[in-house]
């Protein structure tokens, strides 16, 4: 749910007597919970959506790191320095697995990063928000990570092997971001009255984007219904945000804090919350490119890349030197 | 565009004793940079002990049609295995 609006075929599911024996015979695989691994057939479109949603979750870890890096010099204590510090780095490495995975895909790094760049591939619209005061780290860990969470333990079981096995390694990690978000969180919930209302502040401003997290409802999507199909989306959008609203208001209430939803009831029939839906035009200007923060998080992207160019260089001279040399004794 | 750093497959020994398995990929400039690399993006958690990377261009692997000319020839051979063989209770563990 790093990846939103992922787009497959855009023709809906084929049925079995449109297939060829090859699609029928790669579907059969899908459904008896074989990996698919690189080297075996796949459909072109299982191959490019797989590429644009793996891509995309790689990006999003990426450029995530930006608005938790914001706070590695201001935060509070030297422990929490040294927390934040270690989930950042956490990003980059989940970022790096996903990059791999897909590559095995026959894409290459530097078209990955080309695409971002120039805004041809999306990351997640979540983070195109500010991180404002110390308590936002609580709330991405809290709420952004627990988002995360909710739709990448599915994922584990995902038909491509690659992309399982970096969702196996992420996994692990993730409960660890969450845990300290929430651990930041009860710390500001349960300190100063001051402190309080920063954890208030922060919950008002990140719950409906955390919402939005797992895209519009795509109950009737001919893309998502591929993607189904395919095991490489296990389930709905609206499953998910309901389960993760669900998860989350019994934590919001051992804080103490009130969820800025006035509709927010829970319903003792269907054993779910009812809750408000998140302003999709709002969702639809980030994903444009019109949140608070899209020119500065891609610029920040950009400029890392293009400064770092001469380094990249520098490193392949000095390998390609030392090599040479070794070949010339 | 500048050329794009080599991909290196990287092995990791989890513990003493075991032999070394594959955890993915990454792309550093030569070997040396690879095992840091691989040092920081895989064994963040303590995951090992020991360290191999390989380029991944070096690397030759069967291919997947290959599966039944490669592997039919062992399923036909159940005598391999040790239950083939009927030992009577009798004569104790073997």
């Amino acid at each position: 749910m790093y990846a939103q609006m992922v787009k497959s075929t855009g023709k809906g599911i084929k049925s079995r007597e449109e297939m060829t024996d090859e699609e029928r015979q790669f579907q059969d695989r899908v459904d008896a919970d074989e990996k698919i691994e690189p080297k075996d057939w796949m459909p072109e479109g299982y191959r490019k959506t797989l590429i644009r949603q793996i891509g995309q979750h790689a990006h999003s870890e990426i450029v995530g790191q930006l608005p938790e890096g914001n706070w590695i010099t201001r935060a509070p204590t030297l422990e929490r320095k040294a927390i934040l510090l270690a989930k950042v780095q956490d990003e980059a490495g989940h970022g790096l697995y996903l990059y791999c995975a897909a590559e095995t895909l026959g894409v290459s790094r530097d078209e990955l990063m080309e695409k971002l760049h120039s805004g041809d591939m999306k990351y997640s619209s979540i983070f195109n928000y500010p991180t404002l005061n110390w308590a936002d780290i609580g709330a991405v860990g809290w709420l952004v990570d627990g988002a995360a969470i909710m739709n990448q333990v599915p994922l584990q079981r995902t038909s491509y092997g690659p992309y399982s096995r970096a969702m196996i390694r992420i996994c692990k990690e993730e409960s660890f971001h969450q845990r300290q978000g929430y651990d930041i969180m009860m710390k500001m919930a349960f300190g100063t009255e001051d402190q309080k209302k920063m954890a208030q502040d922060a919950l008002n401003r990140f719950w409906y984007p955390s919402l939005m997290m797992f895209g519009p409802s795509d109950k009737d999507s001919v893309h998502s219904a591929q993607s189904m199909a395919w095991k490489i989306k296990i389930n709905t959008n609206d499953e998910l945000r309901q389960k993760f609203v669900d998860q989350t208001v019994p934590q919001a209430e051992y804080l103490g804090l009130t969820v800025p939803d006035e509709n927010l009831k829970w319903n003792e029939e269907t054993g779910h919350y009812e809750f408000t839906e998140p302003d999709w035009s709002e969702f639809f200007e980030v994903i444009k490119g019109n949140g608070p923060c899209n020119k500065e998080r891609l610029g920040a992207r950009v400029k890392a890349w293009e400064d770092g160019a001469w380094v990249r260089d520098g490193l392949m001279a000095h390998a390609e030197k030392k090599a040479a040399k070794v070949a010339a004794e | 565009m500048s050329t794009e750093w080599p991909l290196w497959e990287v092995f990791i020994r989890g513990q003493h004793g075991m032999s070394h398995r594959h955890v993915g990929s990454l792309h550093a400039p030569d070997a040396e940079m690879a095992i840091k690399n691989a040092r920081d993006v895989y064994t963040r958690r303590n995951e090992g002990v020991s360290i191999w990377v390989v380029k991944a261009a070096d690397i030759a692997a069967s291919s997947p049609s290959d599966k039944g000319p490669l592997y039919e020839p062992s399923q036909s051979k159940v005598y391999r295995h040790p239950t083939f063989f009927d030992i009577p209770d009798d004569v104790g563990a073997m």
